[in-house]
């Protein structure tokens, strides 16, 4: 019996398609209001949840005693199902089954570039893995779900190399976060477009530009959210201006 | 359905209705009849009050194992971890009683928000090392079913201490305790102050310490509301009522050397609703005093200082309330996105707040100018002269600035060394105290909950030891000061 309610909620809940655990999303609630296995039983989901992500990010202590943090940095972003780039070598992937080849163990003295980790579920934790990269010169952190304005407070070890940094798509970061940027002295390319959370895009664009003068900002454009009064409208350049 | 049954029903028993209203006899109101039939049926279903003489809803219950005095940030935090580290699911009953269920006055929702490591006590930066933990994994320390998840609106930028020659010293070696104990400071001279903030004047100023990560400010609002949601959710009460008095038991003892004490245990709390002379009497174990800038009050009510001076009867709790005021400007060529939480030599403090070029700042006033803490009133006259005049010396673009709005609100002052007081008392038994913070309340609320929760749970604290925090310091004379470098 308990087994069928935990299937029951989980089907509930959503595990599988997403559309259809809307349509339950009211059921749920009142069992969830009415019965304390229910509520118990998604509690336990929740946590269960975090934890997973958790143990995607913790770091290989052992390949890091033994091959150097490089190393240990390269291995955890390839886990995670990012690429990988080290000094003078090509880019490394694992392919569409997550696999990955193993050469790059014998790369022993040569530092870790560039780091491209989009989508990957990489927290603040995870990112212990990549402080140690003196070298690294490029981050992509593209579209993660979990990096937030605590993970770019955590960034300024990197502050001597790193040089281009995205963090395009990121549903978490506000210009809080973006507001510890400025420890990044070398930085000279910084793509903070699209990002939801962010309350000003074109205002936060100008605010980040100030603060990094010498870094080239990809971001909203500054007129988004601007009114343009009547003499400011965009022209239509085909038409002969007035005399 | 329901008033055409009753109609029949009673229509039948009676005459019919022609002669009824004829003879001018009373007309029956149905609505209120179906309304009361209706209330009657749902009063016999389970859950629901069952004394239909008196409605007790708004009234405490009658018993609680543990009764938290202030439903702030504190008295929240120690009801979560009192229910967090039980050992089984629903073994603690807490009760926590708010005297103001919109905490006009309480320092927590009037509190600047700011969170820094950067103490001379190693137990103080301890406690804020836990509590930014706490912060930054709030969303699974207070994940609550079905509810969005918790935005603190937390700003890492680090907080920015100046010094002057003469303390430059001390702030050496505060940034060596802090080191050691796993913060991440920076020192820097102020050349280097120049090249990252060009906006400071660093007249005067021979060292600064910076903190990289960790510190910052947020929103004490949400977290205050987060608490409250999940402490909700894990089965505190919460009682909206005034704490009027104590009644407890006695018992004459004789110490080892021969002198004797009168040892005393709270046995009922009576809590006065608002606006009327009722009151309820909550039988209880344990009373944690977590009320803030009036916890001075409530201690006296349990008998804390009732005896004479000198003696640990006649200590009292030395926590008064304090104003403070904080001032909220606009300044348009003010510094930008990267401003730290300022703290200069002299005392004065600033940090920014949003995107629109406004600050929040302020500076604690000296002895002499300590302003009446019976309301909150602001003195705006207090940043012309004692505030201003500083803050367009340290950053010259704040010469054009202009006052937005402002506010006061109470520090849950220490008289005695202006640091918190946890822990039991050793005379009235069992009544913990978690209060007198002196401004700091909020940053280390997390961690000064679980350690009281410890202290509640185990006997002794286990996390982080709190030991040096306990009363009787105040009755042996050993203070626990913050070398502050202002």
């Amino acid at each position: 019996m308990p087994l069928r309610l935990a299937a029951l909620v989980r089907a509930l809940s959503g595990a599988g398609a997403p559309g259809g655990a809307k349509a339950w999303r009211p059921l749920l609630q009142l069992l969830t209001e009415h019965f304390y296995d229910v509520e118990a039983l998604r509690e336990r989901w929740l946590q269960k949840r975090l934890r997973k992500v958790h143990q995607e990010n913790r770091c290989f202590t052992s390949l890091e005693e033994r091959y150097g943090p490089d190393i240990a940095g390269a291995a955890f972003v390839l886990k995670q199902g990012g690429a990988v780039k080290f000094q003078d070598q090509e880019w490394i992937r694992p392919n569409k089954h997550g696999r990955f080849s193993l050469e790059f163990l014998k790369f022993q003295n040569v530092p870790v570039e560039a780091v491209d980790a989009s989508g990957c579920a990489i927290n603040y934790h995870g990112l212990r893995s990549l402080l140690p990269l003196k070298e690294l010169r490029s981050l992509w952190l593209r579209h993660c779900p979990h990096v937030d304005d605590w993970c770019l407070s955590r960034l300024h070890p990197l502050a001597g190399s790193l040089q281009e940094l995205s963090l395009a798509g990121c549903p978490h970061i506000s210009e809080r976060g973006l507001a510890c940027l400025h420890h990044l002295q070398s930085l000279c390319w910084l793509d903070i477009s699209d990002l939801p959370a962010v309350s000003n895009p074109g205002l936060t664009r100008i605010l980040v530009e100030e603060m990094l003068p010498s870094c080239q900002v990809l971001g909203a454009d500054w007129t988004q959210g601007l009114r343009l009064g009547p003499e400011q409208q965009p022209r239509d350049t085909a038409s002969p201006s007035p005399a | 359905m329901l008033r055409g049954v009753l109609q029949l029903g009673l229509g039948r028993g009676l005459l019919t209705r022609g002669l009824g209203s004829r003879g001018g006899g009373s007309t029956v109101d149905w609505d209120e009849k179906v309304s009361e039939v209706k209330k009657k049926i749902k009063s016999m279903l389970p859950g629901e009050i069952c004394d239909p003489l008196y409605d007790t809803s708004h009234l405490p219950p009658e018993q609680s194992d543990v009764v938290i005095v202030g439903g702030g940030v504190v008295g929240l935090s120690v009801a979560f971890w009192l229910k967090k580290l039980e050992k089984r699911r629903g073994a603690i009953r807490v009760l926590v009683v708010e005297r103001d269920h919109t905490y006009a006055q309480a320092s927590t929702g009037l509190s600047v928000g700011g969170i820094r490591q950067q103490f001379s006590l190693p137990e103080n930066v301890q406690l804020s090392l836990f509590s930014i933990n706490f912060l930054r994994n709030i969303n699974e320390y207070l994940a609550v079913v079905d509810a969005p998840p918790l935005d603190l609106q937390f700003n890492p930028s680090g907080y920015l201490l100046l010094a002057s020659e003469k303390s430059a010293s001390t702030l050496e070696n505060n940034v060596k305790v802090q080191r050691q104990e796993g913060a991440k400071i920076c020192l820097m001279s102020p050349e280097q102050l120049r090249n990252k903030f060009p906006w400071i004047n660093t007249e005067g100023v021979a060292l600064a310490s910076y903190g990289m990560e960790d510190e910052g400010w947020f929103d004490p609002w949400s977290l205050l509301q987060g608490l409250r949601r999940k402490v909700q959710s894990m089965g505190v009460l919460f009682c909206q009522g005034e704490v009027t008095r104590f009644v407890s038991s006695s018992s004459r003892m004789e110490t080892t050397s021969g002198e004797e004490i009168i040892m005393k245990r709270i046995r009922e709390v009576h809590v006065k609703m608002d606006n009327s002379l009722e009151y309820q009497p909550v039988e209880c174990a344990i009373v944690i005093n977590a009320a803030g800038a009036w916890s001075g009050k409530i201690a006296e009510l349990a008998g804390v200082g009732k005896g004479p001076p000198g003696t640990l009867q006649g200590t009292k709790l030395p926590v008064e309330p304090r104003k403070r005021y904080v001032y909220l400007w606009h300044c348009p060529q003010g510094p930008g996105l990267e401003t730290p939480f300022v703290a200069d030599t002299n005392g004065v403090y600033f940090r920014r707040e949003g995107l629109g070029n406004n600050y929040l700042g302020g500076r604690s006033p000296t002895e002499e100018e300590e302003p009446d803490p019976s309301n909150l009133e602001v003195d705006h006259d207090f940043f012309q002269e004692k505030v201003w005049p500083q803050l367009a010396q340290r950053v010259p673009a704040f010469e054009n600035l202009k006052v937005r709005s402002s506010w006061a609100g109470y520090y849950d002052y220490n008289t005695f060394d202006q640091n918190g007081v946890v822990g039991p008392h050793p005379l009235v038994v069992n009544m913990y105290f978690a209060t007198g913070f002196s401004g700091h309340g909020l940053q280390h609320a997390p961690a000064v909950g679980r350690a009281v929760a410890e202290m509640v749970l185990e006997g002794h604290f286990q996390t982080i030891d709190m030991s040096p925090f306990l009363f009787s310091r105040f009755h042996l004379g050993e203070k626990v000061l913050e070398q502050n470098i202002f």
